[in-house]
């Protein structure tokens, strides 16, 4: 646990000094289209993917999991190629922010159509299954009003029909870019749902990075033993608008006020401290270090050539008919 | 021996099971003893154990599984009860499978296969045709054979292309249509336009359950009138082979494009669209177009059969395409 949480702490700070920097260059006019932050799902998307190995396991983070991107094993730098747009990025200038992904890693390229890819990761699944690949697991993450969308409720009953080992993670951030929970779902509990589906459930705080953690833990493993697939809900506050072009004027200051001392990076440097894992140095050391590699990151992104049109290939098919 | 549409789109599933461990079939009701609403994949269940595999009533999710398992190296072949259906996939297909080459440089290997088209009392849900609607995306092939050699001869090279290719079954002839064999000792390639019937006083293009129809109208012009219409079946309105089309019309001078599909923004428009861009000057008359009503499709068997072009429709068309 202690490796996992030092690595999942240090995923976070780094996430965080990414938005922090994205935040810079978008407000500086510097970015192309919307900037998505991730401030206040930086422990439950670090737990999550912190569990998981590239390569094996399939992953699927979405618009606020930069730091499920960096516990799962991918530097920032690609993070800021789909941003920029370089020409040495996975997309290659063709998609853009958040979607990205290396499919052949088991890490699939997210549409913008919420809950989309809650059947792509069940195929993902039933194609090792069907290759009788052992032992992989997949990590997908929903919001509160993905929850909603009809492509998700399809996707959950796949997964569970095919008793695949899936852990869908819902992120409870209470607003659905401006909608609140009151006007998005009825149920008492997001919890509901799951075990509606057939999921095992598991509800934890996802500002309370040591409670996010061990719910991940239990649940990923679950998964892995063959237990069918696993439903968390984690609980927390989108710490910022829904894009960077978003005030989010319409959270209330109540709300605003009980989440204030809940900050989940702020949460976690107390407790890899009161843990033993780290010293108060070590957590000034991994800030400094992740804030430089931030740093570092974007500047080789902005120096990095961008796709030039005349050269671009549009074929939209890898496969043409041979000319008579 | 006779064999029929149907027999063919069997014998074809049963060829790809047998050489590729890759390819798997996947749709509602497709197996067990069912063996899917039209029999297509009767017995293949069996003979293929783990291989053909009954999906919940969830088109989104039966694609996005696909898709799914596409990244995961399998060569999914999908059944649509009926294309009506298939638009409840159509986000998954268009949005995501068809998308994801050009995104990611991963071509999807995904095969759908939808029963579309018009019969008597199919009504306004068991009728329709798609191809003008999956064609409008990028990112995809869309087949639409009309003859039982080309109904085994292109399903088996639907999976060989790596991209996602839209395999268009015409319900009507699939028990209709017969043939003594499925076999085709040299087949047209793909993406190539076959001169069903030479003629050399107009062109009809066309394509699907539409070029039987305009084979009987040409008999029928043929007997009464010594007109010589030549027919050409498209057989892919994705790539279209605009070179045959140009070919034929450079022989004739004039033009009927016969669809099966309502009118607006559909093949035939786009085939029209084609020759007056590229071969106006071998125009004698304005090109013509013939296609369903703007309309739903009618239950009744007389208001169907007078919604759709049948060949009645299709030689009046031609006579009045001569008069111009």
């Amino acid at each position: 646990m202690k490796e996992a949480g030092i690595r999942a702490y240090r995923a976070m700070e780094m996430a965080r000094a990414f938005d922090t920097k994205l935040s810079a260059l978008y407000k500086a006019g510097k970015m192309y289209g919307g900037v998505f932050l991730g401030r206040g799902h930086e422990a439950i998307a670090a737990c999550e993917a912190v569990f998981l190995t590239k390569g094996v396991d399939v992953y699927n983070p979405f618009i606020r999991e930069q730091a499920g991107r960096c516990a799962w094993g991918y530097s920032v730098l690609e993070s800021a190629r789909s941003y920029l747009g370089s020409a040495e990025g996975c997309m290659r200038g063709r998609d853009g922010n958040i979607h990205w992904g290396v499919p052949a890693d088991g890490n699939p390229a997210p549409i913008s159509h919420l809950g989309a890819m809650v059947s792509v990761v069940a195929g993902m699944l039933l194609a090792k299954r069907m290759q009788g690949i052992q032992g992989a697991v997949g990590v997908l993450n929903l919001g509160d009003g993905t929850t909603s969308v009809g492509a998700t409720h399809e996707g959950c009953n796949m997964v569970a029909v095919e008793k695949l080992p899936v852990v869908i993670v819902v992120t409870n951030n209470q607003f659905a870019y401006s909608t609140p929970n009151e006007r998005e779902f009825a149920c008492a509990s997001l919890a509901d749902r799951g075990r509606g589906y057939g999921f095992t459930t598991h509800e934890c705080d996802g500002t309370n990075f040591m409670q996010t953690l061990a719910t991940m833990q239990k649940a990923v493993a679950a998964a892995r033993a063959g237990q069918g697939p696993q439903w968390v809900v984690a609980e927390t506050l989108r710490m910022c608008g829904h894009g960077e072009h978003d005030d989010a004027s319409y959270i209330p200051a109540e709300l605003k006020a009980a989440f204030a001392d809940r900050d989940p990076l702020a949460v976690a440097r107390r407790q890899v401290q009161e843990q033993g894992w780290l010293t108060a140095e070590d957590v000034a050391a991994v800030q400094t270090e992740c804030v430089d590699e931030v740093q570092r990151c974007m500047a080789q992104a902005q120096k990095e050539p961008t796709p030039v049109p005349a050269e671009t290939d549009w074929s939209a098919v890898s496969w043409k008919p041979s000319r008579y | 021996m006779s064999v029929t549409y149907i027999d063919a789109i069997h014998q074809a599933m049963a060829e790809l099971l047998e050489e590729d461990e890759r390819v798997f079939l996947y749709g509602e009701d497709i197996a067990g003893s069912f063996g899917g609403a039209f029999k297509a994949t009767k017995g293949l269940a069996d003979r293929f154990p783990g291989r053909v595999l009954n999906a919940p009533i969830a088109e989104d999710a039966i694609m996005g599984t696909a898709i799914g398992a596409a990244i995961g190296g399998m060569k999914p072949i999908v059944e649509m009860q009926f294309a009506d259906f298939g638009i409840l996939a159509l986000n998954q297909m268009c949005n995501n499978a068809a998308a994801h080459y050009f995104r990611t440089g991963m071509p999807l290997n995904i095969t759908l296969r939808m029963p579309c088209g018009g019969t008597p009392g199919g009504g306004p849900y068991h009728s329709q045709m798609v191809e003008a609607l999956f064609a409008h995306f990028p990112g995809v092939h869309v087949f639409t054979p009309a003859t039982v050699a080309d109904a085994y001869y292109m399903l088996k090279q639907a999976v060989q292309i790596p991209d996602p290719v839209v395999f268009l079954e015409h319900k009507y002839l699939y028990r209709w249509l017969k043939a003594d064999t499925w076999v085709d000792a040299d087949p047209l390639p793909i993406g190539r336009a076959r001169i069903v019937r030479p003629g050399r006083h107009a062109t009809v293009v066309t394509y699907s359950a539409m070029v039987p129809e305009t084979l009987k109208a040409a008999e029928e012009l043929s007997a009464t009138s010594g007109y010589h219409i030549e027919v050409v079946d498209l057989r892919t309105v994705k790539p279209i082979d605009t070179d045959t089309i140009l070919a034929s019309v450079a022989r004739t001078g004039r033009l009927l494009v016969v669809s099966e599909d309502f009118p607006w923004g559909g093949v035939a428009a786009e085939v029209v669209a084609r020759v007056a861009s590229e071969g106006l000057h071998l125009l004698d008359a304005p090109p013509l177009r013939l296609s369903s009503r703007d309309c739903p499709i009618p239950y009744h068997p007389d208001l169907w059969k007078a919604h759709r072009p049948h060949s009645e429709d299709i030689a009046a068309a031609v006579r009045y395409l001569i008069t111009l």
